[in-house]
C-alpha cells in the first residue's frame, strides 16, 4: 500500500550542490593519492637507481683476476680475493654460533617458557639487543673477546661479535616460524607417547625449518655487510695471504670497501665500484634467497 | 633405554633454557663491559668535564675529553634525518597499506627490504662518490663533507624501518573501522586521515622512534661523509662529528688501556644509554597499542 503513495524520487533526489562538492572533493583526493603514490614510487626509483649505479659502474671491474687475486700496488690494482674469502669465513663461523643459540632461544620461548618475569626479561633483552648500535657491539667485542678473553683480533673474536649482533634477528624469525606450527601436530606427537623433547626435535623443528632458514639467511646477509663490529675485532687493512686458523686476522669485504673509498689516495674508481658490487651482490643475493624461501613456504602452507 | 632417552631430553632441555637466557646474559655483559671499561676514565677526568666539556681533543697535550661537540653533531644530524624521513616514510606507508593495489604492494615491499639490506658502508661509499660533490657544487661550499650530507643519507637509511613498522601499524587497524567510516559517507581520504591514522597513532609513533634509534646508532655512513671535525656545527652546512664515528675512527689508534681508550668506551656507554631509552620507549608505545 505504501508503494503507490510515495512521491516518486523524493528519497533519491540529491542536492545538486552537494553532489558537485563531493565530486570536487573526490577529484582533489585523487590528487592526494597520486602524490602519495609518487612519493612511494620515488623511494623505489631511488633504490633501483642505487642498485643500477653499482651494477653499471662495478660490472667493468669484475673479472676472474679481480675475484681470484689479492690486491696489488697498495690496493690500486689486482683483486679482492682475500676479502671475499675473509667475509665467507666470518659469515660461516658467525652462523655456526648464532644458529644453535638463536634456534635454542626460540624453542625455549615457544615451547618451554612460562609467562612470567623471566620471559618478560628475555623479550626485553631481545628487543634492546636488536637496537644496540653496531659500533657498540664492536666495543663490546673488543672489550670481552679480544682483550678480556685474550682471543686477540681474530676470526673467532669477530665471528662471536657478529653472532651476538645477529642473534635477535635469528631468534625473532625462528620464533615466528615455530609459533606457526599447528598445535595439533604437537598434540598428535605427544599422544603417540613421544616426550616433549622428541616432539620438538622430530615434529616441531622439521615443520618450522623453512621459516628458520629464512631467518638464518637474513642473519648471514647482515653479518656479511657489517663493518663497525669487525673494525677492532678482526678486520685487517691489507693481508695478502689467507688465514690458516681461527686466531688469524682476515680482510673483509665491507672493511675493504671502506679502506679503498676513504684511505687510499688516487684509488681507481672502477675498483671501488667493483668491490661495492661484489658486496652488494652477496648481500642482496642472500636477501632475495630469503624472500624466495619465505614465498615458497607461504604458498606451500596455503595448500 | 627409556632412562637414556629421558636423560637426553633433560640435557637438551637445559641447553635450550640456557640459550633462552643467553640474550639476557649478553645484555648484562654489554652493560657491564661498557661500564667497566669507562669507569677508569673518571679517575683522571671529572664526569662534569666529560659531559659538559666543549673540547674533544684526545691526542693533545694535555688531552681534553668533552663530549659536547660529539653530542651536538649527533643531535644535529640525526634529528634532521628524522625530520626528513618521517613524512616520506609515513606517506609511503600510507600508500602501501591503504592505496596501493595488492599486486604492486609485494613488489614495493621487496624494494624497501632491499634498501634495508644495503650495507651502510655501501651507502657511505655512494655518498662520497655521488652526493658529496653534488652538495659542494649546489650549495657552493668549501667541502661537501657536511652534516647535511650525513643527514640526507641517514634519512634514506631510516626509511625502511619507518615504512615497514608504520605499514604494520596501519594494517593492524581493523577493517570494521574503515567500513564504519565509509558507511557514514566519508571518502577514502577522510577515512585515512580521520580514522585510520588516528587509530594507528601509537604504532606510527613507534615507527618514528625505531627509525630514530636506527639512525642514531649508524656508524659507517657518518664516518665517511660528515667530515668529522670535532666542533659544534653552527649550521647543517658545517662538518660535524658524531659519537659513533668518533669511536670507529679513533679506537683503532688508541693505546690500550689508556685514557683515550676509556673515554671512547664512555662515549659508547652514552650512546648505548640513549638507544636503550629510545628502544624501550618504542617498545612501550607499541605495547600500549596491543593492550588496548
Amino acid at each position: 500500500m505504501g508503494r503507490g503513495r510515495r512521491p516518486a524520487g523524493t528519497y533519491w533526489r540529491l542536492d545538486p550542490d552537494l553532489v558537485a562538492r563531493r565530486a570536487r572533493r573526490l577529484r582533489v583526493e585523487r590528487l592526494y593519492s597520486w602524490g602519495l603514490g609518487l612519493l612511494a614510487w620515488s623511494v623505489v626509483g631511488l633504490i633501483a637507481a642505487i642498485l643500477g649505479v653499482i651494477v653499471w659502474q662495478g660490472a667493468p671491474a669484475i673479472s676472474l683476476e679481480f675475484l681470484t687475486q689479492p690486491p696489488r700496488e697498495g690496493m690500486r690494482s689486482g683483486g679482492i680475493y682475500p676479502a671475499i674469502v675473509g667475509t665467507l669465513y666470518l659469515v660461516g663461523f658467525t652462523i655456526a654460533v648464532a644458529l644453535p643459540l638463536g634456534v635454542g632461544g626460540a624453542v625455549y620461548l615457544t615451547e618451554y617458557a612460562r609467562p612470567g618475569r623471566l620471559t618478560r626479561l628475555i623479550r626485553l633483552a631481545i628487543v634492546n639487543l636488536a637496537g644496540v648500535p653496531s659500533v657498540v657491539y664492536g666495543l663490546f667485542g673488543l672489550g670481552l673477546f679480544v682483550i678480556f678473553l685474550g682471543l686477540g683480533t681474530s676470526i673467532l673474536a669477530g665471528s662471536l661479535t657478529l653472532a651476538l649482533l645477529i642473534l635477535p634477528v635469528v631468534i625473532t624469525t625462528a620464533e615466528e616460524a615455530i609459533r606457526a606450527v599447528p598445535r595439533s601436530l604437537r598434540e598428535a606427537s605427544l599422544a603417540l607417547g613421544a616426550t616433549r623433547w622428541q616432539t620438538v626435535r622430530e615434529v616441531v623443528l622439521p615443520s618450522a625449518t623453512p621459516g628458520i632458514l629464512t631467518g638464518i639467511i637474513l642473519g648471514m646477509a647482515r653479518a656479511a655487510g657489517e663493518t663497525a663490529p669487525i673494525l677492532f675485532t678482526v678486520a685487517a687493512f691489507f693481508l695478502p695471504r689467507l688465514p690458516v686458523s681461527i686466531f688469524d686476522q682476515v680482510m673483509a669485504l665491507p672493511y675493504h670497501l671502506f679502506v679503498v673509498s676513504t684511505q687510499i689516495p688516487n684509488m681507481p674508481v672502477e675498483l671501488q665500484y667493483g668491490t661495492a658490487l661484489v658486496l652488494v651482490g652477496l648481500v642482496t643475493g642472500l636477501n632475495l634467497l630469503a624472500a624466495a624461501v619465505r614465498a615458497r613456504y607461504r604458498r606451500a602452507r596455503r595448500v | 633405554m627409556r632412562n637414556l632417552r629421558a636423560l637426553e631430553g633433560w640435557i637438551y632441555e637445559r641447553l635450550v633454557a640456557l640459550s633462552g637466557i643467553a640474550s639476557v646474559v649478553v645484555m648484562v655483559l654489554i652493560f657491564l663491559f661498557l661500564f667497566r671499561e669507562s669507569v677508569p676514565l673518571f679517575r683522571d677526568v671529572s664526569l662534569r668535564h666529560f659531559l659538559f666539556g666543549r673540547d674533544w681533543l684526545p691526542i693533545s697535550e694535555p688531552p681534553s675529553f668533552g663530549i659536547v661537540p660529539l653530542v651536538a653533531g649527533t643531535f644535529a644530524v640525526t634529528v634532521s634525518a628524522a625530520v626528513a624521513a618521517v613524512p616520506i616514510g609515513v606517506g609511503a606507508a600510507v600508500y602501501l597499506a591503504e592505496i596501493a593495489p595488492r599486486r604492486l604492494r609485494e613488489g614495493l615491499k621487496l624494494a624497501v627490504e632491499l634498501l634495508a639490506a644495503l650495507p651502510s658502508v655501501v651507502i657511505g661509499f655512494l655518498g662520497i662518490r655521488l652526493l658529496v660533490p653534488w652538495v659542494k657544487a649546489v650549495f657552493g661550499l668549501p667541502t661537501g663533507f657536511t652534516a647535511l650530507t650525513g643527514a640526507a643519507l641517514l634519512a634514506l637509511m631510516a626509511l625502511p624501518t619507518i615504512i615497514s613498522v608504520a605499514e604494520d601499524a596501519l594494517g593492524a587497524v581493523p577493517g570494521t573501522y574503515r567500513q564504519a567510516s565509509y558507511a557514514l559517507g566519508a571518502t577514502r581520504w577522510e577515512t585515512i586521515t580521520r580514522v585510520v591514522i588516528p587509530a594507528a597513532r601509537s604504532g606510527l609513533l613507534a615507527a618514528v622512534l625505531l627509525g630514530f634509534g636506527r639512525v642514531i646508532g649508524e656508524t659507517m655512513v657518518v664516518l665517511m661523509v660528515t667530515g668529522n671535525a670535532p666542533i659544534v656545527p653552527r649550521s647543517l652546512f658545517d662538518p660535524a662529528r658524531l659519537m659513533t664515528a668518533t669511536i670507529a675512527a679513533e679506537m683503532g689508534e688508541t693505546v690500550r688501556p689508556s685514557e683515550h681508550y676509556h673515554a671512547l668506551f664512555a662515549v659508547g656507554a652514552v650512546l648505548f644509554a640513549v638507544t636503550f631509552l629510545v628502544n624501550l620507549a618504542a617498545d612501550r608505545v607499541a605495547r600500549g597499542r596491543e593492550a588496548r
